[in-house]
């Protein structure tokens, strides 16, 4: 398994911040999915034995955590808050319009690889709703003409 | 990047660097940046603590607890390390305040932490950013990066002989995290599970060592107390909540926006003079005052003092600043069942009440909100609702417990409205389709 | 420490501080319901069914987390906290499949009792049920993800208490669910805790599924007969066509030695009982071929060759094998059998341990055995060689307990990197083959620092280690059998110089020790007394040779030398567990004793259907030196047990029984006790009996007979009868026996038997095969780390 010297660094870096090997595993994992696209076993096998943790203990960290993913995602993932705040300024309506747009639904993936979408909780956004966040960027004050926008900017990347 | 608002009203402490590129060191020491820690350096720890008690200052993480007390728990003598904790987990739907200070003042946690490390004999901290948050992330580590660069962390800060380490952490997506017990444990890098209390972090926390764990915005108004004082910080606000809070406005308003403002600010003035009133000249219909996990209040209960204790008065919480407001056009049943759906979904599973309790409900609101409600149902709502508050293993399952059963019976007509197959009557096209389900 | 006092429900209760409340609370009489509450599991607080009210506190709180406090105002048992647990049990049932009509649990489900007491029945959901489909994660192991309760006892168990850590929790909020290692299966240890631990019937297990209901079963509590540590097991047993039918085994009362504890061979491996090779019928050799007889005719047989052998040559003519799986009253009275009815020392068995050595390094000491409590119990163990893990799961179980529990200090010396490392204070690898030079250092022999001094552990390394074990007062020093003759008396050394230090020799299979106890050696009475010396056994017996007869290769060379007429074979393959050409014995006369047509049966010239240490009573003496009781639970009609055979040929060579069993008085009868088809009727006598306080011991098929013997002539056997007939063990010493002897170390053949392999039993159980055949279809496991 082979990770970019960035990651490398930054990874023995930060073996040295905590007196437990173990502490590392939830950045971790989020810094080696964002390289590989999605957590393959190759990567948790990887990482178990970085840490001298068993595959179960890391699979059954990574399936605590949302943000975290076994499966491969699209390149682009489009992740639309409906929570409350987003909810009353038209976050459900944009979901919608995503979905249409996209043609998928929930958790889909565009068959050229290009866009996954997700409805998410509260991203912290709320003043600006209603929000996403594309990969780690965020939109805010979102209209449906403005997440088209969005959107034919990534696909144009 | 999120855009700065502004009211005459506001009163700017933790926000007061906001939009003065003060991530740059430079720039941050030219803003009274790091005096605070320098004057901590030269007092008796004791004294930064009853300090920190004497301003008031009560945590801005939701519980609102006394932060000097909490503090004062850390035993003098420990075998094991302290810990200093910043939680930035910061996922409670209606608040992005946090998120600010980490985007313009990310030295100003920084400080609080070694502040707090020197208060308490501790010489490490950590900064728990939530994943969703990489570009304050990274901000942040390079903030951390400079004030090492300085000597202003590591051995021997500011030449004082005082050693402090600060370290970044990320997570991964979960709103529990951010729950204390169950942050310490996904920074150990395990499920977020939360711990069995007694002890209490102050005394076992991180590694078993004692450890503080505060919101970010707590500790950002750390070194203006010692700057400022705790008389000054601590009449900024009414009796017992010292200081200002960054309120985030957010729902039907006009001028929505992260505003700081006194403590024991009137929440209808908040609404209708900083927040611009009710878009559209709507009327309002509920307010959410402090985060989805507080009980709601009706446009008739809104004349309060946004501060702990009276917010406590009035039957809800001041929670951790999120202030949703809800307008006449909104279907209370679906606001109900997408907090239920929130909940639900950020359970973490490990006791039956939250687990069940929040699954079931979701569930019986869904059929509910689509025409498929029966009248017990709504009795039944409550009632499981009941059997989930104060019976869970941590604070989650009454958040998810106490909204709900405040939406029913001040809303109840409108869950009665629902019934016999009737459409929802807030729906525009009429009848919706089943609402998405996060899996 | 100090005691605690608390009022629950307005009575006054006393506890040690730092008593959990919910413990508190059973300690008086008040049962606190609890799901996940386990005692000696980590504290989860997660079913919250145990939730009281603590005055002063505004919220209930769960008994199972809180430490009693003095003054403690507590009560169990309102309004409000009926209507908690009610709601709980409600929300549970929510998404539980309510299947218990055809549910392995029903019956025992820990669900349904709850539901019993809090009236929780009326569905207040009326929504669709989260379902999934059963799993089969083994052979062993089941699972049914809707009736699961996440009470993570599996995972702790398996973790914390197997040190295996093959179970998770995957997902979160509603989508938890307990995981297995390897994605959809495991790769574990197949202990079958996790299924036994269970509340519910979410793990099931594949020996027992579907077979029967609980209360279709009778319950026999006995000892398991597979390794030398002795677990209690309790086996339920149903009627069946042919006789009575083993169907599960576990140790739920948690009495006994082994707490709830049972590996996988304990727990599922009897069903070799029931395999259909078993010999239902005895077979005598006609025309070369071994061909169905009657027992009248078998017996005449023997009895007819074994007498015209001793009046022509001479008992010396006859060799016996005995068994290391047969319970002490006929290891004794097969000895006795050889020595007063056959009048030879020709007696030896398969020796895995050597016992004798340490009988003769104890002789004269203070009684320094180490009983299995006591491995749970001491504040440090030294354990040199063997691998307890793989061939003593209840000593490496009550070790890792110990460390747990008791914050117990262990060292662990070995020529490999054994798993219990994990749990070793201190771990030292030495050469193979250094374990005596190690043992003799131990014991204060300096010279012998060289054949242990290595480029990892330096002189000062092992010097400071043999200080450190010298300031280890109660240290049990555990040792295998790499350890032998008079390196064992090294161990004895170090043991008897450290203050209240106690020695445990680790020998395999079920009797070994019992075996070596009783005397099956050419040159040893029962309780390791020199044939050549006269005693109480000469006394008593009068006829005993006083020359020691041959040992086990001795014989097979005789019987190739045809120096021995005849051989007697109880319960032992020496045919393959020596690796013996089978022609050797061409010329004797054979008879063997046995379940299963063996590689030493076939070549028998009568072969007699034997019955099981799950057939049969008597008792058992483990590796420590644990006496403990084996009851006859299992039933295979058309068997009989070895003590009634030998007793039979005794009677067919025209030998007077009674001078053989001294049995009941004046009765002479067989009751019919032990007589296949109409045992029912012996056993409703025994039954009766035992309900008055008698003990059955009217028939000359009656080991308890023998057991009165044994507990009158044997030193360390005279323990408290009514204990041991109460199912309790009781420890037998060593350190009273006799002189003991210094054997040829060759002749010590450890079983080698690992977690799956039980000998000629492992290779009938279908159990432990499908384990086996499993394991090869997946790639080799790797270690895990501990928590
Ligand atoms: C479910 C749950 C989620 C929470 N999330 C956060 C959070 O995101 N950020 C935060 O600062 N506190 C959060 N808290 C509160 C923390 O448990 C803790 O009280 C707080 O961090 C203490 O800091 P303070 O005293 O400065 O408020 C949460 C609590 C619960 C029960
Ligand atoms: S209340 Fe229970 S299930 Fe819910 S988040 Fe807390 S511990 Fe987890
Ligand atoms: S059978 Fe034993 S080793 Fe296997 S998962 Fe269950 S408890 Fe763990
Ligand atoms: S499988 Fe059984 S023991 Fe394991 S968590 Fe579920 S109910 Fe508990
Ligand atoms: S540890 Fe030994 S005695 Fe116990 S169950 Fe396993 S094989 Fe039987
Ligand atoms: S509710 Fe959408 S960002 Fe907070
Ligand atoms: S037994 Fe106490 S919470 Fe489960």
């Amino acid at each position: 398994m082979k990770f970019s010297d960035q990651f490398e660094a930054r990874f023995s870096d930060m073996l040295t911040h905590y007196p437990t090997k173990r502490s590392v595993l939830v950045p971790t994992l989020l810094y080696a999915q964002d390289e590989v696209g999605y957590l393959s076993p190759d990567v948790i096998h990887e990482i178990a034995q970085r840490l001298d943790l068993t595959e179960l203990e890391v699979s059954n960290v990574i399936s605590y955590y949302s943000m975290l993913t076994t499966k491969p995602r699209g390149k682009f993932n489009v992740q639309v808050c409906t929570n409350i705040a987003c909810m009353l300024r038209g976050g459900e309506e944009l979901l919608d319009h995503c979905k249409t747009k996209l043609g998928i639904g929930h958790k889909g993936t565009t068959p050229d690889g290009t866009f996954s979408l997700e409805e998410v909780e509260c991203i912290g956004a709320c003043s600006w709703a209603p929000a996403a966040q594309v990969n780690y960027d965020f939109h805010e004050n979102l209209t449906v003409e403005k997440m088209d926008k969005v959107l034919d900017e990534y696909r144009k990347n | 990047m999120a855009d700065l608002v502004s009211h005459p009203d506001e009163v700017k402490v933790v926000s007061k660097r906001f939009g003065k590129s003060a991530t740059n060191i430079d720039r941050y020491l030219e803003l009274d940046g790091y005096k605070a820690v320098q004057k901590a350096l030269g007092m008796q720890p004791d004294a930064i603590v009853n300090l920190v008690k004497d301003s008031g200052l009560r945590g801005r993480g939701g519980a609102g607890f006394n932060t000097g007390m909490k503090w004062s728990f850390v035993p003098k003598q420990s075998p094991k390390p302290k810990y200093i904790l910043c939680n930035g987990d910061e996922s409670e739907p209606g608040t992005c305040k946090d998120r600010l200070i980490f985007e313009h003042d990310p030295h100003s946690v920084i400080e609080g932490v070694v502040i707090a490390g020197i208060a308490t004999g501790s010489h490490a901290g950590y900064i728990y950013i939530r994943g969703e948050y990489r570009y304050l992330l990274e901000i942040m580590q390079k903030a951390i990066k400079d004030a090492y660069a300085r000597g202003f962390l590591g051995k021997n800060i500011f030449g004082s002989g005082y050693d402090f380490e600060v370290y970044w952490h990320g997570g991964a997506g979960a709103y529990e995290v951010g729950e204390e017990s169950a942050l310490m444990e996904s920074l150990e890098g395990k499920r977020g599970i939360p711990r069995i209390r007694p002890p209490f972090p102050a005394v076992v926390g991180l590694w078993g060592g004692p450890t503080v764990i505060n919101n970010a915005e707590t500790l950002a108004s750390v070194p203006h107390i010692l700057l400022g004082g705790a008389e000054w910080f601590a009449k900024l606000g009414p009796p017992k909540n010292g200081g200002t809070r960054l309120f985030c406005l957010s729902g039907h308003l006009n001028r929505p926006g992260v505003y700081e403002l006194p403590m024991g600010y009137n929440l209808k003035k908040m609404i209708y003079e900083v927040g611009g009133g009710i878009s559209g000249g709507r009327k309002l219909k509920a307010v959410v005052p402090g985060g989805s996990s507080c009980p709601v209040l009706t446009a008739d209960e809104i004349d309060v003092s946004m501060d702990f204790d009276s917010m406590m008065k009035a039957g809800t919480m001041l929670g951790s600043g999120g202030v949703v407001v809800v307008d006449e056009t909104t279907c209370m049943v679906n606001f109900a069942l997408r907090i239920m759906k929130f909940y639900q979904h950020e359970s973490c599973g490990w006791c039956i009440p939250c687990r069940e309790g929040t699954d079931w409900l979701k569930k019986t609101l869904t059929r509910f909100h689509h025409g498929g409600g029966v009248k017990k149902d709504i009795d039944n709502i409550q009632y499981l609702s009941e059997n989930m508050l104060g019976r869970t293993f941590c604070p989650l399952g009454d958040a998810a417990a106490m909204p709900t059963i405040s939406i029913v019976k001040k809303f109840r007509k409108e869950f009665e409205d629902h019934l016999e197959g009737k459409p929802c009557p807030f729906e525009k096209a009429g009848v919706t389709e089943p609402a998405a389900v996060l899996a | 420490m100090a005691d605690v006092n608390i009022t629950v429900d307005g009575k006054k209760v006393t506890a040690p501080a730092g008593t959990l409340l919910i413990e508190a609370c059973k300690s008086a009489g008040i049962e606190v319901p609890s799901f996940c509450y386990y005692p000696n599991l980590s504290l989860q607080g997660a079913c919250r069914m145990c939730l009281v009210k603590v005055e002063k506190m505004p919220k209930l709180q769960t008994a199972c987390t809180t430490v009693i406090g003095e003054g403690m105002i507590v009560s169990t048992d309102t309004p409000e906290i009926h209507q908690a647990r009610k709601g709980m049990v409600e929300l549970l049932l929510g998404n539980h499949p309510l299947d218990c009509p055809v549910c392995d649990a029903g019956g025992e489900c820990e669900l349904q009792d709850m539901t019993f007491s809090y009236g929780a029945a009326e569905s207040k959901y009326i929504d669709a049920k989260n379902h999934k489909e059963e799993q089969q994660w083994s052979p062993v192991v089941f699972f049914d993800r809707p009736r699961c309760i996440l009470c993570y006892r599996c995972v702790r168990v398996c973790g914390e208490g197997m040190d295996v850590w093959a179970l998770g929790v995957q997902n979160r909020g509603v989508s938890s669910i307990i995981a297995p290692n390897q994605d959809d299966h495991l790769d574990c240890e197949e202990c079958g805790m996790c299924i036994d631990i269970c509340p519910v019937g979410a793990l099931t297990s594949g020996a027992y599924r579907y077979k029967t209901r609980p209360w279709e079963m009778k319950h026999v509590g006995t000892t398991c007969t597979h390794c030398a540590d002795g677990c209690k097991t309790t086996l339920g047993v149903r009627r069946s066509d042919t006789g009575m039918e083993i169907v599960r085994g576990d140790n739920r009362d948690k009495s006994g030695i082994n707490g709830d504890f049972l590996c996988i061979k304990g727990r599922y491996a009897f069903d070799f009982a029931h395999h259909e090779d078993r010999l239902t019928q005895p077979l005598i050799r006609k025309d070369g071929r071994l061909t169905p007889a009657t027992w009248e005719e078998a017996f005449e047989l023997i009895g007819k060759r074994f007498r015209e052998i001793c009046d022509q040559v001479g008992g010396h003519a006859i060799g016996v094998f005995g068994s290391n799986r047969t319970t002490n009253e006929e290891n004794y009275l097969l000895q006795k059998f050889a020595r007063v009815v056959l009048e030879t020392n020709n007696i030896d068995h398969h020796r895995t341990a050597d016992f004798p050595a340490l009988a003769a390094a104890l002789t004269g000491k203070p009684e320094i055995t180490a009983s299995m409590r006591d491995v749970f119990n001491a504040p440090a163990i030294l354990l040199i060689g063997n691998d307890p893990t793989e061939q003593h799961p209840l000593l490496a179980w009550q070790i890792r307990n110990n460390v747990r529990l008791h914050r117990a200090r262990l060292y662990v010396i070995n020529s490999q990197p054994i798993k219990l490392r994990r749990q070793a204070a201190s771990f030292i690898q030495i050469p193979e083959g250094s374990e005596g030079k190690l043992a003799a250092f131990l014991a204060g022999e300096d010279a012998a620092i060289d054949a242990i001094t290595t480029e990892e552990v330096s002189r000062a390394a092992w010097i400071t280690l043999r200080d450190k074990l010298r300031g280890e007062p109660n240290l049990v020093v555990v040792f295998g059998a790499e350890i032998r003759g008079a390196d064992i008396a090294s161990v004895a050394k170090l043991t008897a110089s450290i203050q209240g230090a106690k020695v445990v020799c680790l020998g395999d299979y079920a009797n070994s020790r019992g075996a070596a106890d009783m005397g099956l050696y050419p040159d040893l009475l029962p309780g390791y007394h020199r044939v050549a010396d006269t005693g109480k056994f000469h006394e008593e017996w009068a006829t005993v040779p006083r020359a020691p007869g041959l040992t086990l290769p001795e014989m097979v060379e005789g019987a190739k030398a045809g120096s021995l007429k005849a051989l007697y074979v109880v319960g032992a393959n020496p045919v393959e567990q020596f690796t013996i050409d089978p022609f050797s014995f061409s010329n004797s006369f054979v008879v063997v004793q046995d379940m299963f047509l063996t590689e030493t049966a076939v070549i028998a010239d009568v072969v007699l259907p034997a019955a099981n240490a799950y057939e049969k009573s008597g008792t058992f003496t483990n590796t420590c030196g644990d006496l403990q009781l084996v009851k006859k639970a299992g039933e295979v009609t058309g068997t009989k047990s070895d003590f009634e055979m030998i007793v039979r040929i005794a009677g067919a060579m025209g030998f007077d029984v009674r001078r053989l069993v001294p049995f009941g008085r004046g009765v002479g009868t067989d009751m019919g006790q032990s007589r296949g088809a109409q045992s029912g009727e012996a056993d409703r006598h025994a039954v009766w009996l035992e309900a008055n306080g008698l003990e059955p011991k009217m028939s000359s098929f009656d080991p308890m007979a023998i057991l009165d013997e044994i507990q009158r002539l044997v030193p360390g056997y005279d323990v408290s009868r009514m204990n041991i007939l109460a199912g309790n063990d009781q420890h037998t010493t060593l350190s009273s026996s006799g002189p003991g002897a210094l054997h040829d170390s060759k002749l010590i053949m450890p079983a080698q038997d690992n977690l799956f392999s039980s000998g000629t039993l492992g290779r009938y159980s279908r159990t432990l095969n499908s384990v086996i055949e499993n394991r090869h279809k997946q790639p080799a496991e790797t270690e895990v780390a501990a928590d």
